[in-house]
């Protein structure tokens, strides 16, 4: 078994997921067959080939440094449940003390 | 137990594009909260970021100015986590290729130049704005959500907070010379974070490390990590155990405040973004980004002092920062002497800068009117006292023409012989017992006279004129 119970509860707090204790169980064995599906792939034989990042071959997909006005923001804020002076309202996050970036 | 500190700092720096770095939302600073702001900035679904060329141009200016190696394949990724100033629960960064790797920069502490490696420089977004409001609520603005950044980790070669001062004045300065960010640590354009740990002198391995955040200006940085060193030698010295954790300076009180421990570290579950193509990037492009950048200032040193014949404090008070070693650039260009212009620069320039608390592009004064100003001096049309009051008008009005400037407000030295003559004979009328003192060999008495024909023109005669003058017409009394 790669995956047990804790893992799944590990990933499902990681997600922001709230799972039913009755489904860890469940979970775990769906999630276990999934990665011994994977794991099949480390049977072959892949001495001297570089790892695929990507499942594009294209590379250099770019464009060019031009600004464009930003969504107009009655449009983007159909999404906000709530708001003020034109800020998004959230519960008071101070936790980490901001960003990550 | 003698403890050395063995510190490593993570600067962030914003890059001054016109568009995001994935998106062609405005990356412009002041706008009107979350209208900067486009649906790839937000994550809608559905939609595809495109990274921005010119960032990651900038990137590479950012990343050769401190001496990296450009890599020639790199990716980006997405690291995972849940924090309201970002709506897509993901930054898009690097994770194990960044842009660039394995570069150096040399600091100056006491007089002793000491080299400090970066381990890489990555390029990433920036997240949004949280303000903390009252009433249990948090305000989110995201226009800066999706600003390019990049990230400069350097290695744990730094030893003191004095040392990590100098890395972050070098840093600055470096990347303010290329011209790719502002890098301001008040208006958060530069943003470090450090990692620091205590040893014993002579012990090879690390202690246990704590990360400090918030350190947002150049004092804090300082303030904080000597707090740390106290607090991590209070416990180590008393020979407790450090355990691993992240810290948040808190300005009100110069203290680092816990914020989580290691157990409650994030895992970000970083996995390479699908959204964007693989870069390639050459060495001819490579090349063509280096061409591209501008003299860094250790060269540039080299060059006043070979080229302009300039002291080399001059040279490196000139290259502090790339707007006043431009603006000396061009006035030199613009025929003023070099050194004068430097002493210009140098004095009464910094002096005004610094009381009005402003940078050279806020005055209205252009290179060119500085030379023609020192034109003036040097050919005498104006004395170095009226210099002064040319030199406020340049600052605060402007002017195309300085030579027009001086004539238009009678600044112009008085030098012709015609012209003084009369005035002098009228002070020596008016002054017999100098005259005698004069003759008797009284030094002041030359002095005082020269000051009333000054006093008569109202400081416009030219000082070395009125004494020649003087001199001649007192021999024929």
């Amino acid at each position: 078994m790669a995956i047990n119970e804790e893992t799944v509860r590990q990933v499902a707090k990681l997600a922001k997921l709230e799972i039913e204790e009755e489904s860890v169980h469940a979970f775990t064995k769906e999630m276990d067959s999934i990665i011994e599906m994977v794991e099949q792939l480390e049977g072959l034989d892949t001495e001297g080939i570089e790892g695929t990042y990507h499942g594009l071959q294209q590379h250099n997909v770019w464009r060019e440094d031009k600004a464009e006005k930003g969504t107009d923001r009655e449009e983007l804020f159909k999404n906000v449940k709530t708001r003020k002076d034109g800020f998004i309202e959230v519960p008071e996050m101070f936790e980490n003390g901001g960003s990550e970036a | 137990m003698n403890l050395e500190p063995v510190i490593g700092l993570e600067v962030h720096v914003e890059l001054k594009t016109e568009s995001k770095m994935f998106s062609p939302s405005p990356a412009h600073f002041g706008a009107e909260p979350n209208t900067n702001t486009n649906v790839i900035d937000w994550g809608h679904p559905g939609v595809l970021p495109v990274v921005n060329k010119t960032a990651i141009e900038f990137g590479m200016k950012a990343a050769l100015a401190l001496n990296c190696k450009i890599a020639s394949h790199t990716k980006f990724d997405r690291k995972n986590y849940f924090y309201p100033d970002n709506p897509k629960a993901y930054q898009i960064s690097q994770f194990d290729q960044p842009i660039g790797y394995d570069g150096y920069i040399d600091i100056e502490v006491n007089g002793q130049t000491k080299r400090i490696r970066i381990e890489r420089v990555h390029l990433e977004e920036d997240a949004g704005k949280n303000m903390h409001g009252e009433h249990g609520s948090s305000y989110v603005d995201l226009n800066r959500q999706g600003t390019p950044l990049i990230e400069i980790v350097s290695e744990a070669d730094i030893r003191s907070p004095e040392e990590a001062q100098a890395y972050l004045d070098t840093i600055k300065q470096l990347i303010q010379f290329t011209k790719v960010s502002d890098v301001k640590m008040q208006e958060g354009s530069m943003r470090c974070d450090a990692n620091i740990s205590l040893r014993p002198f002579g012990q090879e391995a690390f202690g246990t490390k704590a990360e400090i955040k918030n350190l947002n200006s150049f004092s804090y940085v300082k303030k904080g990590l000597e707090y740390e060193i106290s607090r991590q030698e209070k416990v180590l010295n008393a020979g407790g155990a450090l355990q691993q954790e992240t810290r948040r300076y808190d300005e009100a009180t110069g203290n680092t405040i816990l914020m989580r421990t290691k157990e409650g570290s994030s895992d970000y579950r970083y996995f390479p973004e699908p959204d964007i193509p693989n870069l390639v990037i050459s060495d001819e492009w490579i090349s063509d980004v280096k061409a591209s950048l501008p003299q860094m200032p250790k060269e540039r040193v080299a060059r006043y002092v070979d080229a302009y014949k300039l002291p080399e404090y001059d040279a490196v008070v000139l290259t502090a920062t790339v707007e006043m070693s431009d603006f000396f650039e061009e006035t030199v260009r613009h025929e003023a002497d070099p050194k004068q212009a430097s002493n210009w620069l140098m004095g009464e320039v910094s002096a005004y800068l610094n009381s009005e608390q402003v940078e050279l592009h806020d005055t209205a004064m252009t290179p060119k009117a500085l030379a023609e100003m020192i034109n003036l001096i040097a050919d005498g049309t104006i004395s170095s006292k009226i210099a002064k009051k040319v030199f406020r008008e340049l600052v605060e009005n402007g002017s195309d023409d300085v030579k027009a400037l001086v004539e238009d407000k009678g600044w112009v030295q008085l030098s012709d012989p015609s012209k003084l003559l009369p005035i002098i004979s009228d002070t020596l009328d008016k002054n017999e017992q100098s005259i005698e003192d004069y003759k008797n060999g009284k030094d002041r008495a030359m002095g005082f006279l020269v000051g009333q024909v000054m006093k008569q023109t109202r400081g416009q005669a030219n000082p070395g004129m009125v004494n020649k003058l003087l001199k001649e017409e007192l021999d024929k009394r």
